[in-house]
């Protein structure tokens, strides 16, 4: 067994109730490394030469949570959701920091592969002792704070009871959906720790399309060994110096980007993204720092970056709230988008949305997608039953729970942006491109805050158009090349990004061999194994699903927002590149060995080990 | 440091890192093991986190519990010791301790507290490395008011809801 | 520390013990003048103490203002330098400024504002050596954030207090 991993994944069938160990050879484990490569390998094994027929709300797709070698050892531990995803028809390696992943590895697993449905809600419970199916039907319909609450209090009472005696039981570790999940929203998140997500992919639908609440892990054996232990020590500790000396990300985290990304580089989503630019004094950093951080210093597993706060809002409307401080992209999806720019109310859109299990960044996406809509008189006041009007705090929290509750327009918005557009549009008796020139997204992933157009941002050109994730921020794709030693290692090895920015690429892959023993290197991650990931990410997008499949090149696009020329602030009359998205589009494709359409070649797939797959790219290349 | 020592502890300030599970369990078990470790992070709701350790009570119930005299204490730390040797796992000194704190070890089941590292507590360099300073070394010698640092830790972390949530913190736990 | 450096505020650790003005009047004035001190401590209500300082705001609006050119910039520290011979005391860059930092000295009547000690801040140092960090020194260019510090004090202070006292917080300023 390499170092790092635990030696084996649950594998669930919640329709037959079955519940096994599995393992994957050193091989598969050395080529996919875990988390979103591991992933990607799994589902194409089980429903790859299906992949085309199924939804991804059917049973018969297979949600994974995978930790990788590197979880909870180097810091920062995470945890990787995955499936085919409901909105890309491909698959997201969605990642977010919880225990709930340092718990898996200490009962001993590496992973959780679910696939079936429970006849009733249900949660998985990994301990020491195995993986078992236990009745959620008390949680169902419960926020993020109450189930947090409830399995707390069920789980350290039932360990307790199973084994007394041993001293106090620590809380579990839980990953869990909210109501937007439960009711198929389909960009839901996964949720864990009330504000932190796996927020791309829609895999909170997956896990509800399920009736899977939750799952939860409680270990009480050591973290995995690794291959050179004197070697990892030694790192970690050089690892902690970097990340202890980055002052201002500990200090602010990223939610000091909510004035910045307005006031400078004129790329946070204002209304639906039809500005970029604002100079809002009231959502700079100190403004939340000074009347809402009750905790400044917050930090996940092993990790000193600690970028997170605490936020509570201690008196008015919405007193109470409780989130994190937020971090950019919910000041930007939850505030500025919605046309709010009052912090309070800001962090109060942030915690209900992570209560009910929308993912921060795709699910006000949608509902600024609906305001905008509303705006311009295409859906009305009779479609919400109230008025969605911008920076209104109420409306806004109405709207969110309409789509999460899936009810009157709700019912189709809860289909995501895209899918929404498609079907407002079939139901007014439009075109199709009437309303998509409203919907900010790509490949049917809606778009983080990071606009490219002003191109002053790091997002550019190709970033969301080229990458096999779609609009996902964390993973843009850069060259074909640079990309694939951050966010497609991060991804598999499973650590938290924020605890891999600051830290020398060297550093971090000496860790990764010395904790392994693979022969791994930044060039081997960047030729290799990156490629061979997203090549065959690329794959299983390409072969789509029953109601959405995507057009190579025609979709390897921005949406059109992103070439209308902005309409204020510095950078007015700006717009993303058309010519520049084709010419880099084209050196990415070339950079991983994919034909002129996108398509992975014969050759580059013979080289990546993945000849089983080029049977079904044949007829992409026609 | 000189000793006797005591490690302070600043709840509101624990960042919930775990760092200090971490390096104890290096430090006494030469690999990484939190539920090993002597310092247990409770987290019962996120944003309340509590560090959970001996308070080195200074008449120590624990001691005074064990049947087999198992346990000790350091003549210069002022630590609870626990001699692995005689311990028969009962779990007498837990039920007696105010905090619950001690816990059988999962490899061996016998009984665990902190020993301060003979003086230079490990949990309290990290801590202190990464600016918390939730866990500080002073010190001092027992006194009457260490009973009041070994409690449960979920009505710890109860009162820090409230400290932070205001009313809100009431539901939280 | 290289420069360019700036003071960054943790408003919520002051403890308004006023070391910072103390420190610094000793540093410019030679002996212990609070009014004189570049640095003041706001204390509206107790408890909500708020560090008002010039937050060298990158666009510079008290240099643009003054009609007599008598304000500048260090090449150096990117503080704001005040020529006293200059300036005739007509206050146009206390309103230019967006928190109203500077103000007239309580001797000469000359605009007194934060120099930085020229690249080792005398406040910094004692609010470091207490433990407090509510001014901390970093390595820092001037840049779009730098004008959401300079704030009038009495705002500050209202967010505290609701940080603090919740709903109470909002009627005790």
């Amino acid at each position: 067994m390499p170092g790092g991993y635990a030696g084996k994944f649950l594998d669930i069938d919640l329709t037959k109730e079955k519940v096994e160990d599995i393992t994957f050879d050193d091989e598969t484990l050395e080529a996919y490394f875990g988390g979103r490569g591991l992933a990607a390998k799994i589902l194409w094994d089980r429903i790859g030469r299906r992949w085309r027929k199924i939804d991804g709300l059917d049973p018969e797709n297979v949600f994974l949570a995978l930790t990788g070698p590197m979880t909870a050892i180097y810091p920062g531990a995470r945890i990787m959701c995955s499936g085919k995803s409901p909105l890309s028809n491909g698959t997201v390696g969605s990642t977010a920091s919880t225990e709930f992943a340092s718990e898996l590895k200490m009962a001993g697993y590496d992973g959780v592969i679910v696939t079936g449905k429970a006849e009733k809600p249900v949660y998985i419970l990994v301990t020491d002792e195995g993986g078992e199916i236990r009745d959620a039907s008390h949680l169902w319909g419960k926020v993020g704070e109450e189930t947090i609450k409830l399995l707390n209090r069920e789980v350290t009472e039932e360990l307790a009871k199973r084994k007394p005696n041993v001293g106090l039981w620590k809380e579990p570790g839980i990953i869990y959906i909210g109501p937007a999940g439960e009711n198929l929203v389909r960009n839901a998140a996964v949720m864990t720790k009330i504000c932190h997500a796996c927020g791309y992919g829609g895999y909170g639908a997956v896990m509800g399309s399920k009736n899977l609440k939750a799952v939860v892990a409680k270990g009480r054996g050591k973290i995995p060994a690794v291959d050179a232990p004197e070697s990892v020590k030694l790192l970690l500790k050089k690892t902690h110096e970097h990340l202890i000396g980055r002052t201002t990300m500990r200090r602010w985290g990223t939610g000091y980007a909510g004035y910045a990304m307005g006031a400078d580089t004129s790329s946070e989503p204002i209304r639906n993204w039809q500005e970029e630019w604002h100079d809002e004094k009231s959502m700079g950093g100190p403004m939340f720092e000074n009347r809402f951080w009750v905790k400044k210093k917050w930090a996940d597993f092993g990790c000193t970056t600690n970028c997170m706060k605490i936020s509570c809002i201690k008196s008015g409307r919405w007193k109470g709230d409780i989130t994190d401080m937020p971090d950019y992209e919910l000041e930007a999806y939850c505030g500025t988008n919605l046309g709010i720019f009052d912090p309070g109310e800001n962090i109060h859109m942030s915690a209900l949305i992570d209560n009910l299990g929308h993912s921060g960044i795709n699910g006000p996406n949608t509902m600024g997608f609906a305001a905008e809509l509303y705006q311009r008189g295409i859906l009305t006041e009779k479609d919400f039953g109230f008025k969605p009007s911008w920076g209104d705090a109420e409306a806004m929290t109405k709207l969110a729970w309409l789509i999460a509750e899936r009810k009157k327009i709700g019912r189709v918005l809860g289909e995501g942006t895209y899918r929404a557009a498609l079907k407002i549009a079939k139901k007014k008796g439009m075109k199709p491109e009437e309303l998509l020139k409203y919907a900010v997204h790509v490949k049917g992933i809606e778009i983080g805050a990071h606009g490219t157009r002003s191109d002053a941002d790091y997002t550019h050109d190709i970033s969301y158009a080229a990458s096999v994730q779609g609009g996902d921020h964390t993973s843009v794709a850069v060259d074909g090349f640079t990309e694939m030693s951050a966010a497609v290692f991060t991804d598999s090895a499973v650590f938290c990004n924020f605890c891999f920015f600051g830290v020398p690429q060297e550093l971090v892959f000496d860790f990764a061999k010395a904790v392994t023993g693979f022969p791994i290197t930044q060039e081997s991650w960047r030729r290799v194994t990156g490629p061979r990931i997203v090549t065959l990410q690329r794959a299983l997008l390409l072969l789509g699903g029953p109601d959405v499949t995507w057009e190579p090149v025609g979709d390897d696009d921005n949406p059109p927002r992103f070439y209308e020329p902005l309409p204020s602030g510095p950078y007015k009359g700006s717009k993303t590149d058309e010519a520049l998205v084709k010419q880099k589009r084209k050196t990415y494709f070339e950079t991983l060995g994919w034909d002129e359409k996108g398509i992975p070649t014969k050759e580059t797939l013979k080289k990546l080990g993945l000849s089983d797959v080029d049977p079904l790219m044949r007829k992409f290349r026609k | 440091m000189s000793k006797p020592i005591w490690i302070a502890r600043d709840y509101a300030a624990c960042s919930g890192c775990k760092r200090c599970e971490i390096a104890c369990s290096l430090h006494h078990e030469g690999w990484m093991w939190p539920e090993a470790s002597r310092v247990r992070i409770f987290m019962p709701f996120p944003g309340c986190e509590v560090p959970h350790l001996c308070a080195q009570c200074n008449d120590y119930p624990c001691v005074a519990s064990c049947p087999v005299q198992a346990l000790s204490t350091d003549a210069d730390t002022k630590a609870v010791l626990v001699d692995r040797e005689k311990c028969i796992s009962c779990g007498k000194c837990i039920k007696a301790c105010p905090g619950q704190v001690p816990i059988l070890h999962p490899g061996d089941e016998k009984a665990t507290i902190c020993d301060l590292c003979d003086g230079d507590p490990e949990c309290v360099k990290v801590c202190k490395e990464a600016g918390y300073n939730a866990l500080m070394l002073v010190e001092e010698g027992p006194s009457v008011h260490r009973r009041l640092f070994s409690r449960n830790p979920i009505e710890v972390a109860k009162d820090l809801a409230v400290l932070f949530f205001g009313e809100k913190g009431e539901e939280v736990i």
